[in-house]
């Protein structure tokens, strides 16, 4: 594979038995006959630790991915009035998956929310991080843990507290009340994902772009924001994520809108059309294969930018 | 003699001002600052801080006499808490007791994911990349429609309780669906991603050359485990269980899809039946905002003993 010389699978550590290679590592290590059981049990903790965590990490992922496997595998299913037992294979489905009335329509609201939705919280999301990370100013400590607030607040008090909101004001419950809800909590996650990269940039450059007479905005623009990227990158995919799964906010904001989650919620008391496994894994595979792409291509531009060695 | 100390002063405070530069946290000062955090925060004023206050607003209303179900006027009623309190105080027990289970679970499963992909794989940036492509993917599948695959793996005809009933694993009569076990595995499964990317995120940062030194020191693997990655993880798990015990103790669709009515009712169920259904907005309102009070409580005291400044 890719190892690069600093992979921990050769342990660094002088096999057990016989004296260490030099230095004054050697000393304080007797030799009498206790050690040598004492060497076996290591011996075996140690092919118990080497094991133990890709076999527990293995039976976790496993663990993370029977349901999808099994949405897969019955989005084959023969169409019937519910999806619980197995009748057949068909490819039908997966032909015509806006066969169920609604279904569609509901993963094109989704999809719409998740976009608007996560477009402002990244502008919003990452002017603050930047600012946190960057400028002193009053109430800086205030600031910070206004936005985690919205994390450290179960979904149903965020919801509750929207709708009551938007009833008091008299607000018609729609997409927009679904966006303003997405918003709010997606911009705490574009936060938490940018400002660890803001810590990290090196200010150095940013005191060159000043230098070389750049405005504030060109060197945010030309300088800052390049190197903010794939942090901008990893937060959109996290917040778009969120609002397309998000279930119990867009409950309470939505009114009669139906997004993809509540179309599933509401489905299931008579039971889920296959169409919605269709749906659900065509874009597990979607979201997989464009991450792939995307690592796979910079993955490829590093290699090409760092050159032979 | 003054210009010189001055000269001295100013000298030391570009260093301090270099040094502070070049450790990352770099503080400029001025007007620039307010512009960027600004509309961020009024956003967060407006629809979290606002909304917060109507809700403690609305759970004071009262209803008027006579008045038509979901109609309600302001007062300082706050009466609505006792009757809230008296009438659903297990399920709040529950949900926090079924919430720290879920964490626990979701800690120990999660913590060998995590050290698996950032320190057992590391250099591998594929295999890295393709393991948290597989965290985050399932988000996409909808969490309504895997908690829904749960219900079916789970239900009694279904092939897990049939293999488990065969190798006797579990008694005949017994069954997996409708109850507190079910509900428990679909938090812990719902909410392993949050616990995972934090811890991940932070032992991904860690410095292997410690890792080097102990082993150098003869420690065994498990006591540079012990006394060098378990506590500088400590943070990643802290942001971990936070992120996994707030959403799973205010969580209902899991406690919907895959619990009862009798004995798995969560308070996360109460509070979106009372405001979508039964349009017991105060009492409802009452409820969140105890559910909201009581974690921020939790979560100072956790905080307080466990943590660090930083947690964003």
């Amino acid at each position: 594979m890719t190892s690069s010389g600093t992979t921990t699978t050769t342990p660094v550590t002088p096999p057990a038995g016989r004296p260490a290679p030099a230095g004054p590592r050697t000393t304080g290590r007797g030799t009498d006959g206790s050690r040598d059981a004492g060497a076996v049990v290591s011996g075996l903790g140690r092919a118990f630790g080497r094991w133990a965590i890709p076999v527990l990490g293995g039976l976790a992922f496993i663990y993370l991915l029977v349901p999808i496997a099994y949405i897969f595998v019955f989005s084959f299913n023969q169409p019937a009035r519910t999806n619980l037992t197995w009748r057949g294979f068909t490819w039908e489905n997966w032909q015509n998956p806006c066969g169920a009335p609604a279904v569609c329509e509901a993963v094109q609201t989704s999809l719409q929310v998740g976009l608007v939705a996560t477009a402002i919280a990244l502008v919003l999301g990452t002017l603050l991080a930047y600012g946190l990370g960057r400028y002193a100013f009053r109430f800086r400590d205030a600031a910070g843990f206004l936005i985690f607030l919205p994390l450290a607040t179960p979904e149903v008090v965020l919801g509750a507290s929207l709708l009551s909101l938007f009833l008091n004001v008299g607000m018609h419950l729609g997409f927009w009340t679904v966006v303003l809800a997405h918003v709010m909590f997606c911009m705490s996650f574009v936060v938490v994902t940018i400002r660890s990269r803001v810590a990290t940039l090196d200010p150095r450059l940013e005191e060159a772009g000043r230098d070389l007479y750049g405005s504030p905005a060109q060197v945010f623009l030309r300088v800052t924001l390049p190197q903010l990227v794939p942090g901008i990158l990893a937060a959109g995919l996290l917040s778009f994520a969120m609002s397309f799964d998000d279930f119990i906010i867009t409950n309470f904001t939505s009114g009669t809108l139906e997004t993809f989650p509540k179309f599933v919620y509401v489905a299931a008391a008579r039971g889920i059309p296959a169409e919605a496994n269709v749906i659900g894994s065509a874009m597990f595979l979607i979201a997989l294969v464009a991450v792939i792409v995307i690592q796979l291509v910079s993955w490829q531009r590093r290699r090409m930018t760092a050159g032979p060695r | 003699m003054t210009s010189r100390v001055a000269g001295r002063s100013g000298r030391q405070a570009g260093f301090e001002r270099a040094a502070a530069l070049a450790d990352g946290t770099a503080q400029a000062r001025g007007r620039a600052g307010y512009g960027l955090v600004g509309p961020g925060l009024v956003y967060l004023l407006v629809f979290f801080v606002l909304p917060v206050f109507t809700l403690l607003a609305t759970s004071l209303y009262v209803k008027p006499p006579g008045a038509e179900v979901g109609q309600f006027v302001p007062a300082l009623e706050f009466g609505n808490y006792a009757v809230v309190l008296g009438g659903y105080w297990p399920e709040l027990l529950r949900s926090f007791g079924f919430a720290l289970l879920a964490t626990v679970l979701c800690l120990v499963i999660g913590y060998p994911m995590a050290y698996l992909i950032a320190v057992r794989l590391r250099g591998r940036a594929f295999v890295q990349g393709l393991l948290l492509v597989l965290l985050i993917a399932p988000f996409f599948t909808s969490f309504v429609l895997r908690t829904q695959a749960w219900k079916q793996i789970l239900a009694d005809e279904g092939f897990l309780v049939q293999a488990l009933k065969t190798l006797h694993l579990m008694p005949q009569g017994a069954s997996l669906a409708a109850t507190s076990v079910a509900v428990v595995a679909g938090l812990t499964y719902n909410f392993l991603p949050f616990m995972v990317l934090p811890i991940y995120a932070n032992l991904q940062a860690l410095d292997h050359r410690l890792l080097e030194a102990g082993r150098d020191l003869y420690g065994s693997d498990l006591t540079v485990f012990r006394t060098i990655t378990l506590p500088i993880s400590v943070p990643g798990v802290l942001a971990g269980t936070l992120l996994t015990f707030i959403p799973a103790s205010g969580d209902f669709v899991n406690a919907a899809i895959l619990g009862n009515n009798r004995n798995t009712t969560m308070i996360g169920q109460v509070i979106d039946s009372k405001f979508m259904r039964v349009l017991d907005y105060p009492g409802a309102a009452a409820l969140s905002f105890i559910l909201m009070v009581t974690i921020l409580v939790l979560v100072t005291l956790y905080v307080r003993r466990f943590g660090t400044r930083d947690l964003v």
